[in-house]
């Protein structure tokens, strides 16, 4: 029997995304579904684990209380080590839990474009992820979704559920094997926080300038739920459309979007957030440090308010380090109701000379002072990280050739 | 030492410095004096090399060497350093790691801070919320770090708080006291500072040696900082002006 659901994303395949360059998903081959698995993140290849590595994915069980990896469109790891939180392939806890079909394509709806609805009827497989009630997890989560053979697509579907009370942290490296020159990741992710609960959430991008990358985020927030995002994407990618949403339903909900991006030449990033404050005494806070070393970025934010006594704000600063380079600022405001409190900052240009020569009469030379100065823009963006994935990524954009002047 | 000959400077396309000539000897503390708007802030951003001010005649030798038209850093590097009046907000870039790189990694941060009290201030984004007083102290805790041996000063006591003041004049009077490292700089004649002060408190910690009154972008007078001071604070500036009119080449007498 085809479901009115069904109907519905096979009508919206054709359909063009709102933003961002429409990619032809009849170019790319199906990404395997039948690669070999693995017994852990130790026995992954040398090359494998290097790539994760370098997403901020440590190639062990250590210390962790789940590690996930899909390859192309395999789950080729899935183990729970900790308690409190249980983790496995979405295809399997759909099996398990029977009430799982209430959660499942309720955040994102399939036909919203061409990248949703193909997803959709591939019956996408991804990470399922749930804390239980009251656990507070003290280890993180981590899962990785990697690109492994050339021209793939991979489609990939997580659902995430904080249960009540819950606390815990999930980290999401994606990233592309050496040697594959064109693909696709198209990602739906269905996050549930219940009341109470509290995600700190960081994903960490380091695609190729050969991918084309489709996230498509939807977070359902319950009263009292904490959700804290944190984005990276240092490294080259070909084109990226995202724009996570956050639908605060429940009172004094709280969420941060702290995004940090550079667009290398070639790429083109369309990074958005968006908190839609739904409740009364909802707080959000969206912040984005671009730079353009020759790519061009779009950074995107909106908030919506809808309630009284909310508070949020929204803060896009992009830096231009390059003559090729476009950056593009998108701030919205959307007040509903009058007692909110709601206030942006956007920022384009170059770096001031002012703050290059103040450090220059301290004996930085002038590339050392323009590295310093960026550095420490995007370092803003990246403040609410948690600290145990500080170091890889100060070392990410220590390397990063922030040279553009 | 420094030797600056018939300066004039342009900011914002607007003369602010017009041939102004003076001298600060090694092992000399100059003092510069002058009403607002007088130009000696511009002077000093002028020497450390900042490219808002442009020369558009004269010249400025360090030791011989025309740095006239030198980047900010190679003056860094031949031994200028410079507390700003106004310095930018680095947001991201934390105090500590400024100090780190301003003292080439010899330098512990934390133990420097102490002296200055400015421990809880070094995780904090430089100058960024801080009060006029602290701003000052970031700045003099950089040039610990720094080490220059010729010291641009810009109101070092201004904003700072009684009890700080000393600490940051002592300061002062140990950088100029230290050990000099910088090349072209004698050992034997130390260090030398050129000094903004309105009210003449840090002359409290440090011996001036020498003053220049500035008026309308030039130097009118100079002399004896103490008896300088006296005679401004007794007179106003518009003794000096007339000793301009009276002495026009001061830098002759030095």
């Amino acid at each position: 029997m085809v479901t009115d659901e069904e109907n519905r994303a096979k009508g919206a395949l054709k359909k063009a995304a709102k933003f961002g360059e429409d990619i032809d998903l009849d170019e790319y081959d199906e990404g395997s579904r039948e690669l070999s698995t693995s017994g852990s993140f130790e026995d992954l290849s040398k090359d494998t684990q290097r790539t994760m590595l370098d997403t901020g994915i440590m190639p062990t069980a250590q210390g962790k209380s789940g590690n996930f990896l899909l390859m192309d469109n395999t789950v080729v790891h899935s183990a729970t080590m900790g308690t409190g939180v249980e983790l496995m392939p979405l295809s399997q806890a759909m099996k398990v839990h029977d009430w799982l079909k209430d959660y499942v394509w309720k955040a994102v709806q399939p036909d919203t474009d061409k990248y949703t609805a193909e997803t959709y009827l591939e019956k996408a497989d991804g990470y399922f992820i749930r804390a239980l009630p009251g656990a507070k997890v003290q280890l993180p989560v981590q899962t990785c979704l990697l690109l492994k053979n050339r021209n793939t697509k991979q489609f990939v579907h997580n659902v995430l559920i904080a249960e009540e009370g819950s606390e815990f942290e999930v980290v999401t490296g994606c990233a592309t094997s050496k040697g594959v020159e064109k693909g696709l990741h198209m990602g739906i992710s269905e996050f549930f926080l219940k009341k109470d609960s509290k995600l700190t959430f960081t994903m960490i991008h380091n695609w190729s300038e050969f991918i084309g990358v489709r996230p498509r985020t939807i977070v359902q927030m319950d009263e009292g739920a904490a959700y804290i995002n944190n984005y990276v994407a240092l490294k080259p990618v070909k084109t990226i459309q995202m724009y996570p949403t956050a639908n605060m339903n429940g009172k004094n909900g709280v969420c941060r979007f702290s995004s940090v991006a550079v667009a290398h030449p070639g790429s083109v990033m369309d990074l958005g957030s968006r908190a839609i404050l739904n409740a009364p005494g909802c707080r959000a806070e969206l912040i984005s440090r671009t730079i353009t070393t020759g790519g061009t970025v779009i950074a995107r934010g909106q908030l919506i308010g809808n309630a009284p006594g909310i508070k949020a704000h929204l803060e896009c600063k992009g830096l231009i380090l390059n003559d090729k380079g476009v950056q593009i600022a998108i701030p919205e405001l959307e007040a509903r109701v009058p007692d909110v409190e709601m206030t942006h900052e956007a920022a384009v240009g170059k770096i001031a000379q002012d703050q290059v020569e103040y450090l220059m009469s301290r004996g930085l030379s002038e590339e050392e002072a323009v590295g310093m100065i960026v550095r420490g823009f995007l370092d803003v963006g990246i403040r609410g990280i948690p600290e145990h994935l500080k170091a890889e990524i100060d070392k990410t954009l220590q390397e990063t050739d922030v040279r553009g002047m | 030492m420094l030797e600056i000959k018939n300066l004039t400077v342009e900011v914002g396309g607007k003369e602010i410095l017009h041939d102004l000539s003076l001298s600060v000897k090694a092992g000399y503390t100059t003092v510069l004096f002058g009403p607002n708007g007088s130009g000696k802030s511009t002077l000093l951003m002028t020497i450390m090399g900042f490219s808002e001010y442009k020369v558009k005649n004269g010249s400025i030798l360090l030791n011989g060497e025309d740095i006239t038209h030198m980047p900010v850093n190679e003056r860094a590097k031949r031994g200028i350093g410079m507390m700003m009046q106004r310095p930018p907000n680095l947001t991201g870039v934390r105090l500590k790691d400024l100090v780190r790189i301003a003292g080439k990694g010899e330098v512990d941060p934390a133990v420097l801070a102490e002296g200055l009290d400015m421990t809880r201030f070094l995780e904090r984004d430089v100058n960024v919320g801080f009060s006029g007083g602290e701003i000052k102290r970031s700045e003099i805790l950089q040039l610990e770090a720094q080490k220059p041996c010729l010291l641009l000063l810009d109101e070092p006591e201004s904003g700072v708080d009684m009890v700080s003041i000393e600490k940051l004049g002592l300061k002062v009077h140990d950088i100029l006291q230290g050990q000099s490292h910088c090349a072209g700089w004698r050992e034997k004649s130390g260090k030398a500072a050129l000094i903004i002060t309105h009210t003449g408190q840090i002359l409290d910690y440090v011996e001036g040696d020498r003053g220049y009154v500035m008026c309308d972008g030039t130097v009118a007078c100079s002399g004896n900082p103490r008896e300088l001071l006296a005679e401004i604070r007794k007179m106003g500036y518009n003794e000096c002006i007339r000793c301009k009119l009276k002495r026009p080449n001061v830098v002759e007498n030095l």
